[in-house]
């Protein structure tokens, strides 16, 4: 390449010129190793912090852990609403490559329905990057098992555990307790609106009914958090930090567990409700309404076919009977008594004649008494004794459609009890100002004849009747009836210790119903008495041969309505247009201890007495402890405090 | 301090006839040792990892001592058919390569694979060296420019494959003895002038698709932080939260939970810089400044003028590696796959590195006998 020539070198100006370009080399790389440095430096001393918090926040996840649900007891400490753990299949749709192929080899070998699978492609749908969706909601042990062995399969996928709702008595208990369900979209609007979504952030389901609803936020506890570190692909770590949460707080209800098993054995085969309720608190000691439905069903997602079948059901089993409305028939005449002894309309004594018929002046309608024949010349004990239509009728004619709804208003009906449940009706107190606003119809006299023996437009709910007799038998005292008794929270002190703390619910009772003459009350309250003690009076058989004194009033309400002149009889009548039973009781007479109102739909033959009475016998016997389910078992179990004590709690 | 004196004059014997340079050692060890520590933290403690760079090592020290032991002369016989021998291979590599991760290196010889582009790192500042070195120093403008062509003929053809780090590198050791052989100041000024004007041209023609992203990326990396400017945002990271002392071998979180991409490899900075903090940064710049010095101080040593102008580019040219890996990884250059030399894992870079420091060490022990 390059000419051969002898090159007559000056080493020492070569060596000079390589000397000094190699120390401008050297300075070119002390230069830029400090400009490495500086940058090194502004990156690590001057934005450290800068840089120290984007590193934690790529490393550390705050994930928020869910409160354990208060439990719910009944009065006597049996556990009515549990939590135990369920396995649910869950996927992270980024974590999987083919989720299409995997859900279905999945589902095959797990068995999971394609109704599950295709509800989950449906909720992959509109779910956030990364978040788990739910494929199967419980899967069995066996599910759980097989899917452990195979679970490397399918990445992405895992099982979680998690505590659900579980209801011991079933449907026994579901009108009362609601049930605990899945957060929907709508819950989770609610929550936000209400500030409540963070401590929700890890929450699976909240109370859609009952009590369950009612006291949600008690029942709920607040949330944790655990401090994770997590690797870039999101994974834990380990744990960094650790905010227990609060556990929400027990409930003890006003409810006997096993007098609401007599109400639903009384009940059975029956459209009705039952309300027993302790006069002297407003404490619910059974509320029952047939025929009811599992709740468990809901917890766990309720099956399309399920659901469809209860809600096409003729028998409603979704209705809480014992908060809607039924006509009250005769059960609401010692309340008209009443009125019209504070009304001055009568007397104790005043005397009306029954030839078996009532008829408005100049008005061609006959209003017949129930007995063809009359009951001749009657007064406010024998009418009610008796149930006698005429003279309330005549009594009702005289008070007039206003005075009658004033007082009934001040008794609580037409108005929500204020129970601690959400679903309760107010039924309907007819007025002359409701009539107009309903129907823009004027009130007719013939209405108010009507009422008077509790039909029309009147509607009651058994708690409803509950709650007015209550006040009738307190002389005036009204109550809130309530299912919460008790709260129960668990304390943890300093040195480990850990208790239940009760605190028992106080209720403030209602301004009381004054009467102008206390004797009122006595005149009223002694003919239940009489109703149900003297043997030809119509609630004598249901009490024939009990021992707690009791006192009580039937009633048969129509349903649809009859043309003048029709004779009723529950063979010829198709079966939903068929007469409801009604029966309201208490005992014992001195200082009553239970309230007892029953209602029961279109039944075949009789009326309150042979229908509903037996119903409340069998309550009140289980109550008074004569017979069916010994009083001594129930007695042996400690009473609500102890029982509490003994709980098993986890200590987190 | 007379023993000591004869001590040291005993060791200073030996090591001339085993022909290794003792500073340049002591440099070269400490960096290695450094780099399997590093490793092993930034490969999430990979025992086989660790091992497999340690048997690397063991290969490289044995080639550079191999290496020392050829008189530096022996080159200047041999610079220009292996440079021909060079260009054919890395024709060859473009024609018949063997495909690797998008770009092709290299070359499958059936019984052995290589990416000839490495030997070039070394055979290009040889070439240049001795064709420079032919005549009186300072170099003439005509031996700069056919220089400047012979620098640019493999460098191009690197490109192409494409490698951009090792062709930058190698035009780098090119114009280190261009540099070096005293080339005019305002020559230099011009190249630097018509380098500027070949940018756009390496931008338009031999740029591919995914280089420009990597310089997009460099000019603004938040621009797409979870996309081509997530490496340089995590390295960044890992940089800061270091601090001054460092969250400890082991304990650097970027690394350990694996936000960083390519610890062990040409992240491997960022790993040491987040468990060690400023402190250990100031420690390993100053290693390598003493290999550079100590380098440098061997080429001007140097007995001949070839022989200083190899010494001088193999020392600038490592000091590149250094200045392109902890430049890309703290986001002041865009990234170019330029290891961290000596404490990258990495087999191949390491190799050439190696023998480039043995040259480095026959230049320094031959001088006495073949000038």
């Amino acid at each position: 390449m390059s000419p051969r020539r002898v090159v007559i070198r000056n080493q020492s100006a070569e060596a000079n010129l390589f000397a000094r370009r190699a120390f401008i080399a050297f300075t070119g790389v002390v230069l830029v190793v400090l400009i490495l440095f500086g940058n090194i430096y502004s990156l690590q001393v001057e934005s450290f912090e800068k840089y120290q918090t984007r590193s934690n926040s790529n490393r550390i996840k705050i994930l928020p852990v869910a409160p354990n649900r208060g439990l719910i007891y009944d009065r006597n400490g049996v556990l009515l609403a549990d939590n135990k753990p369920v396995y649910s299949l869950e996927v992270i749709a980024e974590d999987v490559d083919n989720i299409k192929a995997s859900i279905i080899e999945v589902s095959k070998l797990l068995n999971i329905t394609p109704e599950r699978q295709s509800k989950f492609f449906k909720s992959m749908k509109q779910k956030r990057r990364f978040k788990p969706v739910e494929l199967h909601s419980h899967l069995s042990d066996q599910q759980v098992a097989l899917f452990s062995v195979n679970q490397h399969k399918y990445p992405g996928l895992f099982v979680n555990a998690r505590l659900k709702r579980y209801y011991p008595f079933s449907d026994l208990t579901t009108h009362n307790l609601g049930y605990v369900a899945r957060i929907n979209p709508k819950d989770a609007k609610k929550l936000a609106l209400a500030g409540k979504s963070e401590n929700y952030a890890a929450t699976y389901g909240i109370g859609k009914l009952g009590i369950e609803r009612y006291y949600e936020d008690i029942l709920h506890g607040s949330i944790g958090h655990q401090e994770v570190e997590i690797n870039n692909q999101g994974r834990v770590i380990r744990t960094l930090n650790y905010t227990p949460p609060v556990p929400g707080k027990d409930l003890i209800l006003t409810l006997d567990i096993e007098l609401q098993m007599i109400a639903k054995r009384a009940l059975s085969g029956k459209r009705g409700a039952i309300v027993a309720m302790d006069p002297r608190t407003g404490g619910i000691l059974a509320m029952y309404s047939n025929p009811s439905y599992d709740g468990n069903l809901f917890v766990h997602g309720i099956s399309n076919t399920n659901y469809n079948k209860l809600r096409n059901s003729k028998d409603s089993p979704f209705v809480n009977r014992s908060i809607q409305g039924y006509p009250p028939a005769s059960t609401v005449k010692p309340f008209l008594a009443l009125t019209g002894l504070e009304e001055n309309i009568v007397t104790a004594s005043t005397e009306v004649y029954d030839p078996g018929w009532y008829q408005l002046n100049g008005l061609p309608n006959k209003y017949r008494d129930w007995k063809p024949w009359g009951h001749g010349m009657v007064n406010l004990t024998k009418a009610i004794e008796q149930s006698c239509n005429i003279y309330f009728y005549d009594l009702a004619f005289k008070l007039g459609i206003t005075k009658i709804s004033n007082m009934m208003e001040r008794f609580g009906f037409g108005d929500y009890t204020g129970i601690d449940i959400h679903e309760e009706s107010k039924a309907i107190m007819p007025s002359v100002a409701w009539k107009r606003a309903r129907y823009n119809q004027p009130w007719f006299t013939g209405e108010t004849l009507s009422v008077g023996i509790g039909q029309s437009f009147w509607t009651v709910t058994p708690l409803q009747l509950a709650q007015a007799l209550t006040t009738l038998v307190n002389r005036g005292e009204r109550k809130i009836p309530h299912l919460l008794k008790a709260k129960s929270e668990l304390i943890i002190e300093g040195n480990g210790n850990a208790y239940h703390q009760l605190t028992p619910i106080t209720y403030e009772p209602r301004a009381p119903l004054k009467l102008k003459e206390d004797s009122h009350w006595e005149v009223v309250l002694n003919a239940m008495h009489n109703t149900a003690q003297k043997p030809t009076a119509t609630a004598y058989a249901p009490f024939k041969g009990s021992q707690y004194d009791a006192s009580g009033k039937t009633g048969s309400a129509q349903v649809a309505r009859r043309k003048q002149g029709e004779k009723y009889d529950a063979k010829t009548t198709s079966e939903n247009k068929r007469d409801n039973a009604m029966f309201i009781a208490f005992a014992p007479y001195d200082k009553p201890e239970i309230v007892v109102t029953v209602a029961i739909e279109n039944v075949a033959k009789g009326g309150g007495s042979t229908n509903a009475g037996p119903v409340v016998r069998q309550i009140m016997d289980q109550y008074f402890g004569d017979r069916v389910i010994t009083r001594q078992a129930h007695k042996a179990k400690p009473i609500v405090d102890s029982a509490i004590k003994t709980i098993p709690q986890e200590a987190d | 301090m007379r023993t000591t004196g004869q001590d040291q004059k005993k060791v200073y014997n030996l090591s001339q006839r085993l022909h290794v340079d003792v500073p340049l050692l002591i440099g070269i060890l400490l960096l290695l040792a450094l780099g399997l520590f590093i490793v092993y933290s930034a490969s999430g403690q990979e025992t086989a990892i660790v091992y497999r760079k340690a048997r690397s090592i063991g290969v490289a020290l044995f080639g550079m001592f191999i290496v020392a032991q050829i008189p530096p002369l022996v080159y200047r016989k041999w610079a220009v058919p292996v440079f021909v021998l060079g260009l054919l291979m890395l024709v060859s590599v473009l024609l018949f390569g063997h495909v690797g991760k998008g770009a092709q290196r290299w070359l499958d010889l059936g019984f052995i694979k290589f990416q000839p582009s490495e030997i070039m790192k070394l055979i290009v500042p040889i070439m240049i060296a001795w064709y420079v070195s032919q005549e009186n120093l300072p170099v003439k403008i005509s031996t700069v420019i056919l220089a400047f062509i012979l620098v640019l003929l493999p460098t191009l053809l690197i490109a192409k494959q494409p490698d951009l780090g090792t062709s930058l590198l190698i035009a780098s050791s090119g114009i280190f003895v261009i540099f070096l052989a005293g080339a005019s100041w305002r020559l230099i000024g011009v190249c630097v002038g018509l380098a500027s004007a070949f940018v756009p041209i390496l931008w338009m023609f031999l740029m591919k698709d995914y280089q420009k992203q990597r310089v997009l990326t460099f000019l603004n990396p938040e621009q797409d932080p979870l996309g081509s400017g997530y490496h340089i945002i995590q390295s960044k990271i890992a940089i800061g939260s270091g601090g001054l002392e460092g969250k400890g071998w082991l304990k650097g979180t970027q690394s350990q939970l694996e936000f960083l991409p390519e610890r062990h490899t040409d992240f491997i900075f960022s790993v040491f810089s987040e468990e060690f903090g400023l402190i250990g940064v100031a420690v390993l710049l100053t290693l390598y400044l003493f290999v550079v010095m100590r380098g440098l101080w061997i080429a001007v040593n140097a007995q001949h003028a070839f022989t200083k102008l190899l010494a001088g580019s193999l020392t600038l040219t490592f000091f590149v590696y250094v200045f392109v890996n902890i430049g890309m990884v703290s986001g002041l250059l865009p990234v170019v796959g330029v290891p961290l030399p000596l404490v990258s894992y990495g087999g191949t870079s390491m190799v050439t590195l190696m023998l480039g420091f043995g040259i480095l060490m026959a230049i320094s022990t031959h001088r006495r006998f073949h000038v």
